[in-house]
């Protein structure tokens, strides 16, 4: 008891003192557990979805994989068998043409961010216009490259076109690709670059050979990850590259696309169709799952 | 404001009345063990000093006394810290009760993004207060010695006032939740000379109504803040890589200072190694 | 294209070396300089593309464009009510429901509540939901989601049919599916947003919170989302522009309708689904009024991307 007399505090009556003892019924413990609940059970809502549709995605698109799914164009409508030949080469055609635009401009805009500019308002400007493009709808850029593309026909007096979806998908892609290569660059040690100017090296030699390679992993594991989200784009190539039910012979007239086949075949009353989007959709949907393991082995492989 | 204290000056020091118990008391990161084998009986209503080198665990220890190192994954306890006549890390044993009941000060001031009444507000509450919510402000502030600077500011962010004066208001806030048990970790170490001492004279206040631990990098700190004092030291082990904590002394802060038994503690203490 | 420019460098000057160098150094800057203006001309070009298309429309509907319903291409009447309402309708019922899931699902991979193993494995199950493209969970919408769902949606008609957001029976494409696809599109976004946002918050500010003996759910509703509460907000911003434009699988579930109908249940339109369904057929002023409708998501969009990006960047400021 004299112990105890020794921390009688002056207002210790007006606090709740509880034992030491973990109490399960007491209201916050309750409250603990059931917003745990909660959140683990919305977080199996948001996994749930990835989920079935990939298993629907395997198993309806699985069972159709043949090799004349490859080799064979689609069938006119009505009509069974066929392929999705063309479509699978018509989406790496616009991707590549996509990435061989995207790439120089967003990598070259990029160094500009992160190596010569000083921080003055066009910086800033670019910057804020660049995080400003990344939010801009996917159908605002295919409506776009209609409007300075198809219609005026400045290709060779064609309208719809691979270069023009290509065009397209690269609006969407330079965001991504810009951002990626500025921070990746931000992220190499000032002390390589002074390094390299110790030693006599220019800006340009100094940028080239020794910080746009140090920051290839960051940058790689980005680009890639654009690319796989312009394989998977429909919207800017609905009214740019349009659609192809034949082989294509060269870039400047309409091409089928994966993305825009599911669109057309999935909304078409012929069940030939329906099953050749869902045949589509698991190529695609391994491809870019497959892009995505790739960006994360790149960046692990930095890691090491 | 101190009149409202029961006076405890009475208290005859040759009476050591334990407040915390530390028996046998090893703590390891996964495999790594930080500190090894420490027995300790903290004395209630004094201040005890922690110090040493860096990496000799003594932080380690402190944020053990009010399970703080559960928040480390990885982060293991054996042994037995007995408070209150309980081992703290008896598994039916809740967390949230022990760190009600024993407070804590933080190296970094931290704050939280309230105002700085609702910074005070916040932790009294929860501890379910049913007094007057203003009144325990005001006190709190007066008892951290940081009512002036704050009472024409109640509403305004805790991040609007400086270093010195957001730790003193962390301490506030530890203190308005009536703790028994203070623990600060190295509370001066981001702050000016000038804001070290004012929390130094807070420490002396508080000192009647608290227990109070304190690590502290600052031998002269320990010096002039503390009854008791604790050395840590850290040794290389054998076959491992990195260096293992231990206690090598503890006792009256005087003794340690001035006649300590071993002799690494002559050595720390005179400022020959650490 | 730099070797390019190293060759034409030497060849104009014939300069010695370290001159040559300074002429490259100063048009690598220069080329950089244009890519990046890139960025400035392709905004400033999509606004005046956009614009231009429009203007005809502009002159010949003005303002009544967009408080009429009527899409009349024979006519030649046209007014976006349907698709505005349609577009702020779907896009906002999709994040009121996408947000407590989002950050519930953050919070959960987060704040230490299940082993290390199992948060990475839902952080990447969530990241690679967002990998999937557009057009396949409308494909997935059609075949399976609404088929799915709509046991469900008849019994909030029989139980809610006498309220106008539910008086029509369901049967098939319309507002409640395209919604829902809309959250599974954007759940991705403010999960991993509110997960960065909450690992970014100070271990020392929950270690006090801690330290006054708040519980875990103590902690995080009153310190820890608070304090990243500005950065959560900035990401349901991005998602909200997100969900205003998202296009291909919105328009193979919404049904595409020209009428205007109050109830979640029937067939519905937005912005995008019809510039999506309609642009690669029209001709005349109906191209124009198609750009007018894109003149108004882009600035629907504009304004909320905008206020994101002074969101976040206001953000930096505090931690």
């Amino acid at each position: 008891m004299g112990k105890q007399s020794l921390i009688t505090y002056d207002n210790t009556t007006l606090f709740e003192r509880r034992p030491l003892h973990f109490d399960p019924n007491l209201r916050r413990n309750r409250l603990n557990l059931l917003f745990t609940s909660i959140a683990g059970i919305f977080a199996a809502i948001a996994v749930l979805p990835l989920l079935l549709v990939l298993f629907h995605v395997l198993m309806q698109g699985g069972r159709l994989i043949s090799v004349n799914l490859f080799t064979q164009i689609p069938p006119p409508p009505g009509l069974d068998e066929g392929g999705i030949g063309n479509a699978i080469i018509g989406t790496i055609l616009v991707t590549m043409i996509a990435t061989l635009i995207a790439i120089p401009v967003g990598v070259g805009g990029g160094i500009y961010l992160s190596e010569y500019s000083s921080k003055g308002w066009f910086a800033k400007f670019v910057s804020f216009g660049n995080d400003i493009l990344a939010g801009v709808p996917s159908i605002i850029s295919g409506v776009f490259v209609y409007g300075i593309v198809v219609t005026t026909r400045i290709f060779f007096d064609q309208s719809y076109s691979a270069v023009a979806g290509g065009i397209a998908l690269a609006v969407l892609m330079l965001p991504t690709v810009i951002k990626t290569t500025e921070e990746g660059l931000k992220l190499v040690p000032q002390e390589l670059r002074w390094g390299a100017y110790g030693v006599g090296a220019s800006k340009f030699v100094t940028v080239t050979r020794i910080t746009l390679p140090s920051a290839f992993t960051p940058i790689a594991t980005g680009v890639v990850l654009a690319i796989a989200r312009a394989a998977g784009e429909t919207a800017p190539l609905i009214f740019t590259a349009l659609f192809s039910p034949f082989w294509q012979e060269d870039v400047l007239s309409p091409i089928a696309t994966m993305s825009v086949l599911i669109f057309n075949f999935a909304i078409m009353p012929y069940e030939a169709q329906n099953e050749l989007a869902w045949a589509a959709s698991f190529i695609l949907v391994l491809m870019i799952l497959a892009a995505n393991l790739l960006a994360r082995w790149i960046s692990r492989l930095a890691r090491v | 404001m101190t009149s409202s204290l029961p006076s405890k000056n009475s208290v005859d020091s040759a009476v050591q009345d334990t407040c915390m118990s530390l028996q046998n008391v090893t703590i390891s990161y996964g495999k790594f063990e930080a500190v090894k084998n420490v027995f300790m009986d903290i004395p209630r209503g004094k201040v005890t000093a922690f110090i040493g080198p860096s990496g000799c665990g003594k932080s380690t220890v402190l944020r053990g006394l009010n399970r703080m190192n559960d928040l480390i994954p990885g982060c293991q306890l054996k042994g037995r810290i007995v408070f209150d006549g309980h081992d703290l890390y008896d598994p039916k044993v809740d967390p949230v009760e022990v760190r009600r009941r024993i407070g804590m000060v933080f190296q970094k001031p931290n704050p939280f993004p309230k105002s700085i009444y609702e910074n005070i507000a916040f932790g009294a509450r929860i501890n379910g207060f049913k007094g007057d919510m203003d009144e325990l402000v005001e006190r709190s502030l007066r008892k951290a010695a940081v009512w002036d600077e704050c009472k024409d500011k109640l509403r305004e962010s805790g991040f609007a006032l400086s270093g010195g004066q957001q730790q003193r208001l962390c301490i506030a806030r530890a203190i308005a939740t009536e703790p028994e048990v203070i623990l600060m970790d190295e509370p001066c170490s981001a702050l000016d000379p000038i804001s070290t001492l004012k929390i130094e004279e807070t420490m002396h206040e508080l000192k009647r109504s608290y227990t109070i631990i304190i690590v502290t990098h600052n031998m002269q700190q320990a010096v002039r803040v503390s009854d008791q004092t604790a050395f840590f030291n850290a040794e290389a082990v054998e076959g491992g890589t990195g260096k293992v904590g231990y206690l090598v002394e503890f006792n009256n802060t005087e003794r340690i200072f001035n006649a300590p038994v071993q002799e690494t503690t002559r050595d720390y203490v005179s400022g020959r190694f650490g | 294209m730099n070797s390019n420019q190293l060759i034409e460098a030497d060849a104009f000057t014939l300069r010695r070396r370290p001159a040559s160098e300074k002429l490259i150094d100063l048009g690598f800057k220069q080329l950089t300089l244009l890519l990046a203006s890139a960025v400035a001309i392709v905004l400033l070009g999509i606004f005046l593309t956009v614009f231009q298309g429009a203007r005809e429309a502009i002159s010949s509907f003005g303002v009544n464009f967009l408080i009429t319903s009527s899409w009349d291409p024979i006519n030649e009447q046209y007014g976006a009510l349907v698709a505005i309402y349609g577009t702020l309708v779907s896009s906002l019922l999709a994040i009121a429901i996408a947000v407590p899931l989002g950050v519930g699902t953050a919070i959960f991979i987060t704040e230490d509540l299940i082993p290390n193993s199992m948060r990475e494995a839902i952080g990447l199950m969530v990241e690679l939901l967002a990998a999937i493209p557009s057009v396949v969970l409308g494909l997935w919408a059609i075949f399976v989601m609404e088929p799915a769902i709509r046991p469900a949606l008849n019994l909030l008609h029989i139980l809610l049919g006498w309220n106008p957001f539910f008086n029509t029976v369901p049967q098939g494409p319309g507002m409640a599916p395209a919604v829902l696809i809309l959250v599974v599109m954007i759940l991705p976004i403010i999960t991993s947003i509110s997960r960065d946002a909450l690992n970014q918050v100070p271990m020392e500010l929950r270690q006090g919170a801690y330290a006054v003996g708040t519980t875990r759910w103590g902690a995080i509703f009153s310190v820890i989302v608070p304090a990243a509460i500005s950065a959560i907000t900035g990401g349901v911003m991005l998602a909200l522009g997100r969900a205003m434009g998202e296009t291909m699988a919105v328009t193979m579930i919404i049904g595409n309708a020209l009428n205007f109908d109050l109830s979640l249940l029937a067939p519905a339109n937005t912005i995008a689904s019809m510039l999506a369904n309609q642009f690669g057929e029209a001709d005349g002023i109906q191209v124009s009024a198609l750009m007018y409708a894109a003149l108004i998501l882009m600035l629907l969009t504009f304004m909320v991307n905008v206020g994101a990006q002074l969101i976040v960047r206001r953000l930096s400021l505090r931690y």
